[in-house]
């Protein structure tokens, strides 16, 4: 960030530094010296006040040297010279009967991250290693990692390697868990620290010694440990088993974590009685005060379901969303909720979403109406009573994504298609963007039989089309009107006729041009082959009734389970999801090969490169007739003979929608 | 392991930043912010990726806390940890704002320092921390008259100084050797936090509370304190207490540094607090109330022939007719474009707030077993019966001082060995609406 002014404040300041009155004066240099840092943390580049500023580091004042070691340790690798006059008075430091200072001293020599001052850091880590105060060796050992990583190419002192296995009897636990990191670091290549038997043991004796974020460490490093016997697994489940009940949510995330790798690939039945145990911590964590551990908890939650389907079938009210919480969070919990849902508690949860779907926020709403469609796919009957409700409020946000929803259902539960048809009439009105008048396009063409004023509908499109904007629209458009014109050619002629006509010759968008020039030859072919070619499945074959996911083994997931993994996916998952149903499988290679079992596939290739010239020849028949600006019609070369099959299977099922 | 942390202003302005590792350089400071800003409301916020890099991001006093890591780390230990260190710097500079992060940038780089070392936390605790922070905190203190009026005459006690002001809790713990050095003060305050979703037949379809039991201390030593909950208290479903009306809460967790060997007989919680914030005991209360829902509501919905929705809305405070609730807030869902109100009392007042589309009823004061009563008139666009749909929920947010809705006491704090005069014990009760939310 540019600050105003910036050159000027550092002059000022190291006059400020430099003035013999200020130097002496204990309370107004360490003043002084805070400025610098303010200046600094305000985004200010205060380099040019290094060599002040190392003057200021020879001070008996701890606050002072503190702030300078700030500066120091950001500007030092701009400084490399300078910085070995700071060597100096940090090894001075170093010997101070203060424990305190000795600290500070060590850990901030080994922050200045220089390598030329390796060889002069070297001495006073060892010595910290062995110092009597602990805080002193804690520094000491971590800055053996960092050391290392300021020259990972550099061999590693076995020696010291030797001493930091042995630190790990340290009587204080801070120093052994920082043992564990720092050997972890240096030894990454190796694969990190070796977990034999007996170091095994004795970090699970040691646990309840350290605090919660060393508790953690541990446990992750014990992930790697594998017991020898099943007696020693079972005796190490049964010492770990009160810290999954841990109140505190870090170190049960982390039991749990380590009971998956012990169990998930021997003994799945405890890795599924550890996931039981853990669901009560963890609903705790859902309702936790602060959204972030909730948002964490509820991502894992999602995957504990995997594996245990309706696990906290009874607890599904703890999922109901607060007021005022934010809508990631909704949206988070009535995904949970879609899984929760049995033959018990169907209404409640159902009535509760309901509550939502009227949200102020559009978002929440839609989300809402896409969690009723999921559950309406095994409790079809109350989904669509609440989602025909829904299209009564002539809402537009709401209309359009509960046809959505509609057609995402019928795509799965063909029963329910009756009563969506009679829904359906009426709502083209309140229908505005694209996305929801696909859907009801799609759900007219393929029910058009059904529907009686399909046809009608239809040709107020037609008439529109002129003004319509998205191409996806209009290819919705041609398909359906071209399957309603199959079972109800009377009603449809007229309008099929002017669709084709104004796509072929007026429209500027060569997809929906090529699309309306195939269906424009299909029927010169005979209404036989049109039909064979347009009328595919209603439904998905690939689903009989949704009854309930089947259960994922826990080895599936164990691997990302505490990990940042499952909060990531979300991110993904969020989009996708809603508007699931139907195209990721059909275009999926082997639905969309079944769908077209009517072209025979070995055929493809030539009939489409046919199709292709045919298309060339038309295109620039029509481009020489009518004199249309020259240039795109007539140099669009045709569609390449691979990419071709994959447009005709777009034909044939919905259109994908971006 | 932790890369860097840095804290954000709203507007972005770096107010702290730390390196621990020197693995990312500081323009993910940028990175983020530009990332978090393009956030629309649906996405997640907490993990957000750049590349090899990993930003965990909490809010918290209107601020960015944010930790970068490129491994793939625990996001519980991360999550847990920014909520960690948010209390330790209130802990230490009394309260969360941008300003008291701005005066104590000092103090919160030594922070740092000391409880993350090379990436690695190591330490959040008080009682480690105190021994090594020497930086004082700079608060800001307005002058108040409050303060004056609670000196008696000739130093004689008056009513309020028997109870604290709502603000003793928010200084610093290592309070300046100087002015109000001396002041060994401890406050314990019972929090309960109701999740309550009334159905539109008046009937209760789910509460949660969520409890806690909290101890903020500013004893520089360290003693052993004795809370003594209610005799009859229970935990869980099957086991009653007592002949009278039980206290029961179905889950009950405590602090690691809890010694629960009395607990069993007497109901009592033996803590040796460190200084600053703690939660000594969490417990949740779900499906059931041992008394009546504070609040009820009667709504009456109607058209009337001018093509106007009428909401009539008579609410009621079921609390006992000591306790008073401090302003409460009303807001009902609508979708209507203007609103005319007969509100029950002058101070009352209601207006419709565009942003949310709801009218919002603010009570700013209301005793228990009072009933109040609100008409709403809302012009509709276009009124259908579909539009009745529309209205509601209707949304409640208060908070009750000096009540429990699980009818958690605390009986007695005693602190052994008994201190001489200078300790003072604060005991609070407050109940607070997470989401109240009756349906119409």
């Amino acid at each position: 960030m540019p600050y105003l002014g910036g050159e000027e404040t550092v002059k000022e300041l190291r006059r400020a530094l430099s003035n013999p009155h200020v130097q002496g004066d204990p309370l107004r240099h360490r003043s002084t010296v805070l400025r610098v840092i303010r200046v600094m943390s305000q985004g200010v580049d205060v380099a040019g006040l290094f060599s002040e500023m190392v003057k200021a580091c020879a001070t008996t004042d701890v606050v002072q040297k503190k702030l300078v070691y700030v500066f120091l340790c950001s500007y030092a690798s701009l400084n490399p010279e300078l910085s070995l006059l700071v060597i100096n008075t940090l090894r001075k430091d170093c010997q101070d009967p203060n424990p305190m200072v000795r600290s500070l001293a060590l850990r901030n020599m080994t922050n200045l991250r220089l390598p030329s001052l390796v060889e002069y850091v070297q001495q006073p880590l060892t010595a910290g290693l062995r110092d009597r105060a602990a805080c002193v060796r804690r520094v000491a050992v971590l800055g053996w990692a960092k050391l290392h990583s300021l020259q990972p190419h550099a061999d590693i002192d076995a020696a010291v390697v030797n001493e930091l296995y042995s630190m790990l009897r340290d009587n204080d636990p801070v120093v052994m868990v920082n043992c564990l990191r720092a050997l972890e670091e240096i030894l990454k290549e190796e694969g990190g620290v070796a977990v034999n038997k007996a170091i095994a043991h004795h970090l699970l004796n040691r646990l309840k010694e350290c605090d919660v974020w060393g508790q953690c460490e541990v446990l992750g490093v014990l992930q790697r440990y594998r017991p020898h016997s099943e007696e020693e697994l079972f005796d190490i489940l049964s010492l770990l088993d009160p810290y999954l009940l841990s109140p505190s949510v870090p170190v049960m995330a982390a039991t749990l974590g380590l009971f998956l790798s012990l169990c998930c690939r021997g003994l799945p039945a405890v890795s599924l009685a550890a996931l039981r145990r853990a669901q009560a911590p963890l609903l705790a964590a859902c309702g936790s005060a602060s959204p972030e551990m909730k948002f964490t908890a509820l991502c894992h939650v999602q995957l504990l379901l995997r594996s245990l389907p309706g696990l906290m079938g009874e607890h599904y009210k703890r999922f109901f969303c607060g007021y005022a919480e934010p809508a990631y969070i909704k949206q988070r919990k009535m995904q949970v909720l879609v899984e929760l849902v049995n033959d018990d508690n169907v209404g409640f949860v159902l009535d509760e979403l309901k509550g939502y779907c009227t949200d102020v926020s559009p978002d929440t709403a839609q989300a809402a109406i896409s969690a009723i469609g999921r559950i309406g796919r095994s409790y079809s009957d109350q989904c669509l009573e609440i989602l025909t409700g829904l299209l009564g409020l002539k809402q537009e946000h709401i209309t359009s994504v509960v046809v959505q929803t509609m057609r995402d259902l019928v795509w799965v539960c063909p029963q329910c298609s009756e009563s969506v048809c009679e829904a359906l009439e009426g709502c083209e009105d309140t229908l505005q963007d694209s996305q929801g008048r696909q859907a009801l396009l799609w759900l007219l063409g393929v029910h058009g039989d059904r529907v009686s004023s399909a046809p009608y509908v239809l040709e107020a499109f037609v008439e529109q089309v002129r003004s319509e904007m998205a191409a996806g629209v209009k290819t919705e458009l041609l398909t359906a009107t071209m399957r309603v014109f199959l079972c109800r050619p009377a009603e449809t002629q007229d309008t099929l006729g002017r669709l084709l006509h104004y796509c072929i010759e007026e429209e500027a968008d060569m997809n929906v041009r090529d699309q309306a020039l195939l269906y424009y030859r299909l029927l010169h072919c005979g209404i036989e082959e049109t039909r064979s070619v347009l009328q595919g499945r209603r439904s998905d074959p690939s689903l009989g009734v949704l009854i309930g996911r089947p259960a994922e083994p826990v080895s599936q997931w164990a691997r990302s389970f505490n990990t940042l993994e499952p909060l990531r996916q979300c991110n993904a998952g969020a989009e996708s999801a809603p508007q699931a149903a139907p195209y990721h499988l059909a275009l999926d290679p082997e639905p969309s090969l079944d769908l077209c079992d009517p072209l025979n596939p070995s055929q493809d290739r030539q009939e489409t490169g046919e199709m292709a010239a045919l298309h060339r020849g038309v295109a620039w028949d029509q481009h020489r007739a009518h004199e249309h600006q020259d240039g795109p019609a007539a140099d669009v070369p045709g569609p390449s003979s691979s990419s071709r099959p994959v447009k005709v299977y777009h034909l044939l099922v919905p259109v994908a929608d971006q | 392991m932790i890369s860097q942390i840095f804290i954000l202003s709203s507007k972005g302005d770096h107010l702290i930043y730390k390196d621990f590792r020197g693995e990312v350089g500081k323009d993910a400071v940028t990175v983020f912010y530009e990332k978090v800003t393009a956030l629309t409301g649906d996405q997640p916020p907490v993990v957000m990726s750049h590349k090899e890099l990993h930003f965990v991001h909490i809010r918290q006093g209107g601020l960015y806390w944010v930790v970068t890591t490129t491994a793939d780390s625990s996001p519980f230990t991360l999550v847990e940890f920014l909520n960690r260190l948010t209390t330790l710097i209130k802990d230490y500079c009394g309260s969360l704002s941008e300003k008291s992060v701005r005066m104590n940038f000092a103090l919160i780089y030594e922070l740092l320092d000391e409880v993350v070392d090379n990436g690695y936390i190591q330490t959040t605790s008080t009682d480690i921390l105190k021994n090594f922070i020497q930086t004082e905190a700079v608060t800001s203190k307005p002058f108040s008259l409050f303060d004056l009026s609670n000196v008696g005459l000739f130093g004689a006690e008056t009513q309020q100084s028997k109870v604290a002001p709502s603000a003793a809790a928010a200084r610093p713990i290592m309070s300046s050797r100087g002015d109000q050095g001396g002041k060994s003060e401890i406050f314990v305050d019972v929090v309960e936090r109701m999740s309550v979703v009334i159905g539109s037949n008046g009937v209760l379809m789910k509460v949660d509370v969520e409890g806690q039991i909290r101890v903020k201390c500013y004893m520089p030593s360290c003693l052993e304190m004795r809370i003594g909950l209610n005799e009859e208290f229970s935990i869980g479903k099957s086991q009653l207490r007592g002949y009278g009306a039980a206290v029961r809460v179905d889950e009950c967790s405590f602090h690691q540094a809890v010694k629960l060997d009395e607990f069993d007989q007497h109901r009592i919680l033996k803590v040796c607090p460190s200084q600053g914030e703690h939660v000594v005991m969490q417990y949740l209360l779900s499906d059931e109330l041992p008394s009546a829902p504070p609040f009820r509501l009667f709504p009456t919905i109607e058209r009337d022939n001018g093509g106007r929705l009428l909401m009539y809305l008579k609410l009621r405070c079921d609390l006992p007719p000591k306790r008073a609730d401090r302003e409460p807030c009303v807001s009902v869902c609508s979708r209507s474009p203007s609103l005319s109100q007969e509100l029950s009392s002058p101070d009352q007042k209601a207006e419709l707030r565009a942003e949310t589309r709801a009218v919002h009823w603010d009570i700013p004061r209301f005793p228990g077993g009072a009933q109040l009563s609100a008409l709403f008139k809302l012009e509709v666009p276009g009124l259908s019966s579909a539009s009745m749909m529309e209205v509601g929920p209707v949304g409640l947010s208060f908070e009750l001082p000096k009540y429990t809705c699980t009818g958690l006491q605390i009986r007695f704090l005693r602190l052994t060995p008994v201190q001489a005069g200078s300790s003072q014990r604060w005991v609070r009760y407050v109940t607070h609406s997470d989401s109240y939310t009756i349906r119409i």
